[in-house]
């Protein structure tokens, strides 16, 4: 049973899935950082998603479908910027209200601009290319994880790296963190920690738009109604329980990913597929429950010395 | 107040923009839909289309008034989907298998989809009371195996085969609730108005409403006046998770008479119960015209589906940005830091 579910296949499936989910992640992560309680990754998501189909349909090109992706989960980040940022929208309340409007607006794109409901698929959409590394491709299971992926593949992994360093040690880093740490401080620094936020919106915009342009169209090349279906939430999962730290995002990310694919393995043991579907859900609420206990008895431990 | 005249105009003309910008997309005539979606609302033969707006705002009502037990007392239970399933899908279990109809029947019916959603609900406060997982993400997560656990029973152990699709059999004709003379509304409106009444009583006139109120206003505060507020936080759980499993009761007895897979989750009942909530800021008469507000749009923009060829969907997307609207002028309707899990 074993070697049945972890051939090459499944290496490639992991890297495939985890993608979506790591942009978000990454992005959510940002957002974390510098203090914007961003739950709207979902949305984002699925704006990032509709919007690669789209301009890949109409330009036939993966790249122009690529940009719209960004530019989609961009336009979703400004909204958020000028309700929660500008105006003083509560968070939570924007990021429903944001969520609804990516789902509302996908799907009635979909039927007005396309004339289909649930699912589209046309020959147009051009789908991004994958690469192949010649020497790391001929290593046995490892070779299909790390070659034959998507650009978006090595470029989120590129950016994991980037971003342990940019909270470490950029300038903008230091400000992100101070953003969500210490405001004041920012402020007396002469920094505008709004500005900062917002910075850290788009750059989240921009992460789950290419999130978004990985699920629609790398990983299947078409679009279907609530595409993301619930990605987005468990990359808020992940960027709750890592704190936004890179490294530990990316463990906790593949983790995801062999889960999740793991999952569709074993349906073909007879498994109910309803069952299988949860398993994703499930181990994040583990995470959350394993991380947040951890967090609690820490504080319940140390609530004398804190108080001194 | 000129101020705010203005930015109400700019509002309603930025919504106007883009819904006449939407119907342009959709390739409709402007009149016609906006013609369709009042007709859809309040209209129809013998106001058949009003009727079903009030089934629909029963519903959305419910689930607004089950999120707004929950955020007054600080508890934010964005849960409201999954305890919405379970709590159809136990009423829906329980139906078939009862021996008997009636009147008996339907109360424990009711109250099994009560009393599974309200377990449901606590699971989560469970988690968050000893575990400190924060409830609202709590909450969220455990929506979507109660999709999955109800997917599951209707496509397999309870699946009617005949039918070909994920359901249940039908329920028993005796079972259902019964019709207002004349008509095709069911009574499970008036179920939720009265949950509503007692709703408000609660809120405003009962010690336990005004306690619950206390912890969401100030948990510090609560603790050093000596309220239990973990067995307070623990009960508006079970309330608000009960009260959504009422709502997922009367869609099964009411309208649908069996439990298909997704009818309680594609119609996004909880999430715009949630929306309901937040727009009038947590007070809680105003709950039922929001609800009632909701449901005009949605049903509206079902007509407008029907006859002008205007996906339905507007309706969610004019749904979000009103509550962005409104979000940026009602700052807070939260005085708690839920997001860090506090």
């Amino acid at each position: 049973m074993l070697e049945s579910i972890f051939d090459p296949a499944f290496a490639d499936s992991v890297a495939r899935i985890s993608i979506p989910i790591l942009l978000a992640a990454l992005g959510g992560a940002i957002c974390h950082r510098a203090g914007v309680f961003n739950i709207a990754l979902e949305g984002f998501l699925l704006m990032g998603a509709f919007m690669a189909v789209l301009g890949s349909h109409f330009t036939g090109s993966a790249t122009w479908g690529t940009l719209s992706a960004i530019c989609g989960g961009i336009f979703m980040a400004l909204l958020f910027a000028e309700f929660h940022l500008r105006r003083p929208g509560d968070p939570i309340v924007v990021s429903i209200a944001i969520n609804l409007i990516s789902l509302g607006l996908s799907t009635y794109l979909l039927r007005a601009v396309f004339d289909v409901s649930g699912v589209f698929q046309s020959d147009q959409i051009q789908k991004i290319a994958l690469i192949d590394i010649p020497l790391i491709k001929n290593i046995p299971f490892l070779g299909s994880f790390f070659s034959g992926q998507s650009l978006l593949f090595y470029l989120s992994l590129a950016i994991v790296i980037f971003a342990h360093f940019f909270f470490k040690y950029h300038q903008l880093g230091i400000w992100l963190r101070a953003a969500g740490e210490n405001k004041q401080a920012l402020e007396a620094g002469g920094v505008s920690s709004k500005k900062i936020q917002f910075i850290a919106l788009i750059l989240c915009g921009a992460l789950c738009g290419l999130g978004g342009a990985q699920l629609s169209i790398s990983n299947v090349g078409l679009f279907v109604e609530n595409m993301s279906a619930g990605r987005g939430w468990i990359a808020v999962v992940i960027v709750l329980v890592t704190g936004g730290r890179a490294l530990p995002l990316l463990g906790l990310v593949f983790l995801f990913g062999t889960i999740d694919s793991a999952s569709l393995r074993v349906q073909g043991f007879g498994w109910p597929q309803q069952f299988t579907e949860m398993m994703p859900y499930l181990a994040s609420l583990l995470a959350l429950i394993f991380v947040c206990y951890r967090k609690l008895k820490f504080e319940k431990n140390t609530r004398g010395i804190r108080n001194v | 107040m000129t101020h705010r005249l203005y930015s109400l105009l700019a509002a309603s003309m930025l919504l106007l923009v883009t819904f006449a910008s939407l119907i342009w997309l959709a390739d409709a005539d402007f009149f016609k839909s906006i013609m369709a979606f009042f007709k859809g609302a309040f209209g129809g033969r013998k106001y058949a289309y009003l009727l079903v707006t009030i089934s629909k705002a029963a519903l959305i009502t419910g689930m607004a008034i089950a999120a707004l037990i929950a955020f007054r007392a600080g508890l934010f239970n964005i849960g409201g989907e999954g305890q919405l399933v379970i709590g159809g899908l136990a009423s829906a279990f329980v139906a078939i298998n009862l021996p008997f109809g009636g009147p008996a029947g339907i109360f424990l019916v009711l109250l099994a989809g009560m009393i599974a959603a309200g377990v449901w609900a606590i699971i989560a406060g469970i988690m968050k009371l000893w575990l400190g997982v924060p409830i609202l993400v709590g909450t969220l997560l455990l929506n979507y195996p109660a999709r999955y656990i109800a997917s599951y029973f209707v496509s397999h152990p309870l699946r009617d085969i005949s039918s070909g699709m994920p359901q249940t059999h039908l329920i028993e004709k005796s079972l259902w609730l019964p019709l207002i003379p004349g008509t095709r509304l069911d009574i499970g409106f008036i179920f939720i108005l009265f949950v509503f009444c007692l709703v408000l009583i609660y809120c405003y006139r009962t010690v336990g409403g005004y306690e619950a109120k206390m912890t969401g206003l100030s948990i510090d505060f609560a603790n050093a006046s000596g309220l239990k507020t973990k067995k307070i936080s623990l009960e508006t759980l079970a309330l608000s998770g009960a009260i959504a499993g009422l709502v997922g009761a009367i869609a099964v007895l009411g309208l649908h008479h069996r439990f298909t897979d997704g009818m309680l989750v594609q119609p996004l009942y909880a999430w715009t119960g949630i929306v309901a909530a937040l727009m009038v800021s947590l007070i809680p008469w105003a709950v039922l015209p929001a609800g009632f507000f909701f449901a005009a749009i949605h049903s509206g923009a079902s007509g407008m589906e029907r006859t002008a060829d205007v996906p339905k969907e507007i309706a969610i997307i004019i749904q979000g940005m009103i509550i962005l609207f409104v979000a940026s002028k009602v700052p807070t309707a939260f005085n708690q830091n839920i997001g860090d899990g506090k």
